[in-house]
């Protein structure tokens, strides 16, 4: 085990991360905090992917055991999968045996390229493959439209092993478990629970600050969502929002959003109200709660409304 | 030159006025040619109004709505009406026809848009007149979205027909009915998630839909139609009836309902 003094110097590494960054030779790494011994998070950017933020825009961490270290999401380009391995070269010379994504989102599995030529195991949900696989095209496309074609090569990185269920993977003497949930934010989602520091990667089942964004199903994740809050965890790292929040008061803010979009939607619907004036009309009241809101809301209440309209 | 094109030229002029220096290249005089060759096609916008965000907010699912203004048609019966989303990689999205004695030829879809596009809507007139609308939408990506964000659900449904009626629909007055068809109307761009290959274009084809034995709306439908495929549309009762809806895929499969409408009180 790593002693405690060891642990105070890593926090006091991490925190002075940019600082040691910008004066290392060549890119810097990407500044993480420690939130729990042997657990670090990028915070991402509540923005759309830029050349700036490099696609960081999603919060990303790494887990590090006695012999091994677990990245738990990418990031959203070769960039800062690379700024996020320097990162982790700072604080610990162990090998990233494990790369976990947490669904197939870009800005969650555009780094595993630089992991995967380590050699380390790229884990997903079952279903990842073939989701990422079906808009490989599109992220392409969005992506070289943003940072040109250079680094196109290495984007798509699918992984090879595969979650159906729950499993373990053992850092050394430190435990992941990884389950996997029906269709939610994705029909591809993953969390990751550290059982030593009782933190829960939630991956993009939560989001706090940024307006969460359906690709599956409102109702598989309110379901989700009472599923998750029954977990006994000391914390969350959300998908976005901050590194850390406290669990499970960190589910009220997207479970109150969904619940009025599917109490408002349904009371459209039983009225005889088109999509498109759900699109002009509901989850409105919501938007001085969330960042980025205007963005995404319609497209939620439009993945809601054709869900919601054959019940 | 027509008049119209010019203007929709200067139209798209402006939309992109405010944006990055992107050229709108625009197709829609070859398509006219190709849909309409030979035809004069008058401007409809006294009468057409079509509504769609200018701004779409999912590709693969785009309400659009076109309705007509009946106090301004000055005797014009509408026998068809084609609606082409002119960047799409099949542009045609569909094609409604009409049966004798339809006075309000309103109808409302949902669309895939592919990339930055106008959308025209080409209405024929039962003395061979055409008159054309358009509106500008930005989307882009429509056609490759995955069809379904949930493949097991998809299958399951497959040709499930469902009918929205308004509560207040009564016999003697003309009622706006929506019409679902769960179907994923895959569009031979999307990608098979088991084989990775591109899965074959699968879309509601035809359409078709009768009120007590007569003809209310026919239907061709295209692979620019969004997954489930959704038409709302006036139906105007002489007195309840039975609404028969019968609809075929380009695969041939077929699928038939039937509704009481208005329902029995």
């Amino acid at each position: 085990m790593r002693s405690p003094a060891v642990s105070v110097i890593l926090l006091a590494i991490l925190t002075a991360g940019p600082t040691l960054g910008a004066r290392a030779e060549g890119p810097a790494p990407l500044p993480v905090e420690a939130i729990a011994p042997g657990v670090y998070v990028h915070h991402g950017v509540h923005a759309e992917a830029s050349v700036e933020n490099e696609g960081g825009i999603a919060n990303i961490g790494f887990v590090i055991g006695d012999a091994a270290v677990a990245v738990i999401d990418s990031g959203g380009s070769p960039m800062e999968g690379a700024a996020l391995l320097r990162a982790i070269r700072q604080v610990t010379p162990l090998p990233v045996r494990y790369v976990i994504n947490t669904h197939f989102h870009p800005d969650h599995v555009l780094g595993n390229a630089t992991f995967a030529a380590l050699g380390a195991e790229i884990i997903g949900h079952k279903n990842l493959p073939m989701g990422l696989l079906a808009r490989r095209d599109t992220y392409v496309a969005n992506y070289t439209a943003v940072f040109g074609a250079d680094s196109v090569k290495d984007l798509i990185v699918v992984p090879s092993h595969l979650v159906a269920d729950r499993e373990t993977i053992d850092l050394g003497h430190r435990i992941l478990e990884i389950r996997a949930f029906p269709t939610a934010h994705t029909d591809s989602d993953l969390i990751v629970i550290d059982r030593e520091s009782k933190t829960l990667f939630a991956g993009d089942l939560v989001f706090l600050e940024r307006v969460p964004a359906s690709d599956g199903s409102i109702l598989g994740w309110l379901k989700a969502i009472a599923q998750l809050r029954e977990i006994p965890a000391a914390r969350v790292v959300p998908g976005h929002g901050p590194v850390t929040a406290p669990w499970p008061a960190a589910l009220d803010p997207e479970q109150a959003y969904f619940e009025r979009l599917v109490r408002d939607i349904r009371k459209l619907l039983a009225e005889g109200g088109s999509l498109q004036q759900a699109t002009d009309t509901i989850g409105l009241s919501e938007r001085g709660h969330w960042q980025l809101f205007d963005s995404y809301n319609a497209r939620n209440v439009t993945t809601a409304y054709t869900e919601l309209e054959w019940e | 030159m027509h008049a119209f094109i010019r203007g929709i030229l200067a139209a798209a002029a402006l939309v992109f006025a405010g944006t990055a220096a992107q050229a709108y290249d625009d197709p829609w005089p070859d398509l006219q040619a190709a849909l309409f060759p030979g035809k004069a096609v008058e401007s409809g916008d006294a009468f057409i109004h079509i509504t769609a965000p200018e701004r779409a907010y999912d590709a693969a699912v785009v309400p659009i709505s076109v309705d007509f203004d009946l106090a301004k048609m000055q005797g014009i019966v509408v026998k068809a009406m084609t609606v082409v989303v002119d960047k799409n990689p099949a542009p045609v999205a569909a094609v409604f026809h009409y049966p004798d004695g339809t006075t309000n030829p309103s109808i409302g879809t949902r669309i895939r848009v592919n990339e930055y596009t106008n959308i025209h809507a080409v209405v024929e007139a039962t003395d061979g007149r055409l008159f054309l609308a358009a509106v500008f939408v930005k989307a882009a990506g429509g056609c490759s979205a995955p069809a379904s964000k949930s493949v097991a659900d998809a299958a399951e449904h497959l040709g499930d027909l469902k009918l929205k009626v308004p509560q207040e629909a009564s016999a003697d007055k003309p009622t706006r009915l929506e019409l679902l068809i769960h179907h994923p109307n895959f569009t031979g761009m999307q990608m098979d998630q088991v084989t990775r290959n591109y899965v074959p274009a699968d879309f509601v084809q035809n359409v078709t839909i009768t009120h007590d034995g007569k003809p209310v709306l026919s239907i061709e439908g295209n692979i620019s139609l969004s997954e489930n495929p959704a038409f709302d549309f006036w139906l105007e009762p002489k007195s309840q009836g039975v609404l028969r809806v019968n609809a075929e895929d380009s695969n041939g499969r077929k699928f038939e309902r039937v509704w009481m409408v208005p329902a029995a009180s």
